[in-house]
């Protein structure tokens, strides 16, 4: 493993402080709960947005904290779910008194923590929580017998998207319905082309042949649909794409198109990739409103990319123009 | 005949506490096959923050456990903390009054405790998770009570059917947890999280008769 730290065990509670010394003149942090804050939160009135996950992924989740998008993120260890106690600790800090929204992804640790840092604080605090579910991988084909379809780049988009409806002060019950209305429009798939390797293990999770790829990789290392020979860009663009169009239907309205880094792939592959991307959508008569490429939601040192496409209507395209500045995430303003 | 009280349920827990330290890597070598390898070194970290309370500074043994269940829940994370820390709180809030413990008071606050964990979970025997060690030691235990057995034999009777469940996992495919997204390949392994909840009832019926 070659990797820039100091110590395995130290190694979110040092990028905290990293962060710290870059962002701080935006950014607050409470080291003791590994919660990243708005400076300016919690901000009366407005509807609290707090996400979270295990840490490996950034800049998601801490690097969309910021205006028009999160009002705290919490950071777990590497790829583990954040306990509730810094959930709690989030929530009531963003608390404005029109209520706070956890923004979850499907994962068994992350929803669990989630549930019960929201019965624990509307308890102790009297704060309304809600929930939003995030589950948009297509490559989980039977939710029936899983424990349902991952989290992944729709979350990212949602965080947008639901972070400027908030900013305009839209309510609690206005926000949820959005999100759960971007949730269910958008589907993505993703591949990896190598392992990342934890901090603490020490060694790639898993292993790939030189020709080999993993078609349906989550953000984890966790396995994908199948493992294939490596195709060319054109080949894996069209296999991603069809995995997406096969479950969802995506001519009725323009898409918001997302190709997501997944660490280790260079900008140069995924404008390429987009490139092909955008070809095959055009194709299959779906206009593309708008993109975004990069690496927004990473899986550490992996090589690979994932696609998300989303249903975008009038509202949904304004709420993404909407001005934002994040750490991960600017224009506008 | 058992007196209830924090020392009791403390006994409990730090006989568990060096079941799962010696186990720690056993538990997350299963959990390496078909998770994220990191049960046994989770459990362990939360069983050695449960270890440094002090039974003396709670008034009853519901006092003290529920304040091991929050223990767990801030210490183990992922799932398991969660799911843990569940099982205690619901358990403990079902204890009778410090005094007498029956067989049958403990029956109740046994059916609680896995309500509460079923309900979190969302998950029913059969899924390969630590629903399938409790679900037979629950109904081996109320078998044995009913029966006119006393607490150390209810217990006893639970364990037993607590390790069969815990082996009666090696064959199922997982349908709940990071284990599902393997499908088929979560076949012929154990469940770490079956295996540690086994200790649990293994750990009880050492400690409370």
């Amino acid at each position: 493993m070659k990797k820039l730290i100091n110590d395995v065990d130290t190694v979110v509670a040092d990028a905290l402080r990293g962060m710290e010394a870059a962002l701080s003149d935006r950014l607050r942090f409470d080291h003791e709960n590994k919660v990243i804050l708005r400076k300016d939160a919690p901000k009366q009135g407005k509807v609290g947005l707090v996400s979270g996950g295990g840490s490996g992924h950034e800049p998601m989740h801490g690097g969309f904290v910021g205006l028009g998008m999160l009002d705290a993120a919490c950071a777990g260890e590497v790829f583990t779910s954040p306990v509730p106690d810094q959930m709690m600790a989030a929530t009531a800090a963003v608390d404005g008194g029109a209520g706070v929204l956890h923004i979850v992804k499907n994962y068994t640790g992350d929803v669990m923590n989630f549930d019960m840092a929201a019965e624990m604080v509307a308890e102790a605090e009297g704060v309304r929580v809600e929930s939003i579910v995030t589950n948009d991988d297509v490559a989980v084909q039977d939710s029936l017998y899983t424990a349902g379809r991952r989290g992944v780049g729709v979350t990212v988009l949602l965080e947008k998207i639901v972070g400027a409806a908030a900013e305009q002060g839209r309510d609690l019950d206005a926000l949820l319905e959005l999100a759960k209305k971007v949730n269910g429009g958008g589907r993505s798939m993703g591949v990896a082309l190598t392992s990342c390797t934890v901090p603490s293990a020490g060694e790639p999770t898993f292993s790939l042949e030189e020709d080999e790829m993993e078609l349906g990789i989550g953000i984890h290392g966790e396995p994908g649909r199948e493992r294939v020979k490596l195709g060319s860009a054109r080949e894996v663009a069209g296999m991603l794409v069809e995995a997406i169009l096969a479950d969802l239907d995506f001519t009725g309205s323009p898409v918001i198109a997302f190709v997501n880094g997944l660490g280790a792939t260079p900008l140069l592959e995924q404008y390429l990739m987009y490139g092909e991307i955008a070809r095959i959508l055009e194709g299959n008569g779906i206009t593309i409103a708008r993109n975004l490429v990069g690496s927004y939601m990473t899986s550490l040192d992996m090589a690979g990319l994932s696609v998300t496409l989303l249903q975008a209507d009038d509202d949904i395209v304004k709420l993404w123009d909407a001005p934002v500045n994040t750490p991960g995430l600017r224009w506008g303003c | 005949m058992s007196t209830l009280d924090a020392q009791l349920m403390a006994n409990w827990m730090a006989d568990l506490h060096g079941v799962i330290d010696v186990n720690a890597k056993m538990l997350t070598d299963l959990d390496r096959q078909i998770g994220d390898a990191d049960h046994g070194s989770n459990m362990a970290r939360g069983m050695k923050a449960v270890a440094a309370l002090d039974a003396g500074n709670f008034d009853s043994a519901a006092a003290y456990l529920k304040k091991v269940g929050m223990t767990l829940v801030s210490t183990v994370g992922g799932a398991a903390g969660p799911l843990y820390g569940t099982f205690l709180l619901r358990f403990a809030s079902a204890l009778p009054a410090d005094g007498e413990l029956t067989a049958n008071q403990f029956a109740v606050a046994l059916s609680a405790g896995i309500d509460g964990v079923k309900a979190r979970g969302k998950a029913e025997e059969g899924d390969k998770t630590l629903v399938d060690t409790l679900e037979p030691a629950l109904r081996a235990f109320e078998e044995a009570a009913s029966g006119g057995s006393d607490l150390a034999d209810s217990l006893s009777a639970a364990a037993s059917a607590a390790a069969e469940g815990r082996d009666a996992t090696i064959p199922l495919i997982a349908r709940k947890g990071r284990a599902s997204y393997l499908g088929d390949r979560s076949r012929d392994h154990q469940d770490p999280g079956a295996t540690s909840m086994a200790m649990v009832i293994e750990s009880a019926a050492r400690t409370l008769s």
